[in-house]
């Protein structure tokens, strides 16, 4: 058995085997497909979901977004951290 | 009114066909044979219109969808337009070269069903000898595929107090999610309800268990649980609201807002290629009939959760009220639901009888 993932900055998160991030393009939005659940991501949440890639640790994704969207560090990170950590507890994320 | 927004998922029930004889099965008890199966052809098809009408997940099920030898053709369509795939099996079927085959043509999840946690009770209610070692060869393999696995726990009176050893079960075999799936009482599982309905302290205790597992197992198992309807108080939004979130085919391709409809008297399921998926969807007799909140009585026409529960099971009025257009019983505020407390009061409370095993007849062929 494996144990829980913990997001902090030095995590590369992943989409596992069996979750998959699409464009919904019937209903205009962008969905997380996991095992018999289906995820409606809001504008941050794709915009975050989009930066993983299995290659990008928590710390360039945060990087990537503050410079995009000039915002705060600390504020875009707590966001990141928020979505990542609740999308490993239901296992659509894994670091 | 404006068209209704496309399903989100297509039950694909491919085949009533199935080696196990469950006493809960939640298939019709008037069974589709091999003979009335819709051929590969149409299946292929079907799933090219649910994808373009906007369907985003596909659920293979059955019976025991792994009974057909297609199975791999579907899976591979359903990768190639898009479609998210589910495979609900038994298990018992499948050997590694097989679960290989449909890995590498696109399936991403596994739904194994289990009928208890150790070999001699689960394989008794199965009607199935050697069924439970099977499963759990089927749930090995699945994982070391690397493919997320879902474990079924199907639960009644007979197997609820192992809940917890269910849960030890899931974890040990890898799972991501348990479904502890309360035995729903349609088709032959109504007719062995008296045999199957859990106590009240039985669900208390299970209730309980799945808590503290919860707590126990953040990030490691996701826990879905639902209260049977017998000892709820609101009813579930079956099917998630009837014509909304799911579309049904039934193994003979007729079209269906959920897997029971057939029972409900009166309402006229099209066929697929009768008419486009999309305007069966939309405009369908049987999809019109209880969609949104047009049909509803009292109380649900005034209630605050007529969009939350969108009044319960169709079905599940109809066997406990015999209508299948009032509110389902399993709500408190419905007048029927005196006679779901007293149903489960007399029935949680015999103590023996004989099941009667789903069968297809001349099974199976």
């Amino acid at each position: 058995m494996s144990g829980r993932t913990v997001i902090g900055e030095g995590s590369r998160p992943r989409l596992p085997r069996g979750v998959r991030l699409k464009h919904d393009a019937a209903r205009g939005q962008w969905v997380i497909l996991a095992p018999e659940r289906m995820f409606v991501l809001d504008d941050t949440a794709v915009e975050i979901m989009k930066a993983v890639d299995g290659e990008a640790d928590v710390a360039a994704i945060v990087a990537g977004l503050a410079a995009r969207f000039q915002a705060p560090r600390p504020v875009i990170l707590a966001d990141v951290v928020k979505l990542l950590q609740d999308f490993a507890d239901k296992g659509v994320v894994r670091a | 009114m404006s068209a209704p927004a496309p399903p989100l998922a297509l039950l694909a029930e491919v085949t009533h066909r199935c080696p196990l004889g469950c006493p809960y099965c939640s298939n019709p008890v008037e069974l589709v044979r091999r003979s009335g199966e819709m051929e590969t052809a149409a299946w292929l098809s079907l799933l090219e219109e649910a994808a373009r009408m906007g369907v985003l997940q596909v659920h293979f099920s059955g019976g025991e969808p792994t009974a057909r030898h297609d199975l791999e053709d579907m899976v591979a369509k359903a990768e190639a337009v898009g479609l998210y795939s589910n495979l609900i099996t038994s298990g018992v079927l499948l050997d590694r070269r097989r679960l290989e085959s449909l890995a590498a043509r696109g399936l991403q999840h596994v739904q194994l069903s289990f009928q208890g946690v150790e070999p001699d009770g689960a394989d008794h209610i199965a009607g199935f000898e050697g069924g439970h070692a099977r499963k759990l060869a089927c749930a090995r393999l699945v994982t070391d595929l690397g493919l997320p696995l879902t474990v079924n726990a199907v639960m009644h009176r007979g197997n609820l107090d192992r809940l917890d050893d269910m849960i030890a079960l899931a974890v040990e075999l890898g799972a991501q999610r348990l479904e502890v799936a309360h035995v729903q009482y349609y088709g032959w599982a109504l007719r062995n309800r008296a045999r199957l309905l859990p106590t009240v302290g039985q669900l208390d205790a299970a209730t309980a268990t799945v808590e503290a597992a919860r707590r126990r197992l953040t990030g490691v198992l996701v826990i879905d649980y639902v209260i049977p309807d017998y000892y709820a108080r609101r009813p579930k939004a079956c099917m998630g609201g009837w014509g909304r979130r799911f579309v049904n085919v039934s193994p003979e391709g007729r079209v269906l807002p959920c897997h029971a409809a057939e029972t409900i008297p009166g309402l006229r399921f099209e066929r697929v290629g009768e008419r486009p998926l999309a305007e069966i969807w939309a405009d369908g007799e049987a999809f019109e009939r209880f969609r949104g909140t047009d049909w509803m009585p009292d109380p649900c026409k005034s209630c605050d959760r007529r969009e939350v529960d969108w009044g319960g099971c169709r079905c599940q009025a109809l066997a406990i009220a015999g209508r299948a257009d009032v509110t389902d019983p399993a709500c408190e505020l419905s007048p029927d639901h005196r006679l779901m407390a007293a149903i489960a009061a007399a029935d949680a409370g015999i103590e023996s009888g004989e099941f009667v095993y789903r069968r297809l007849g001349d099974a199976g062929g």
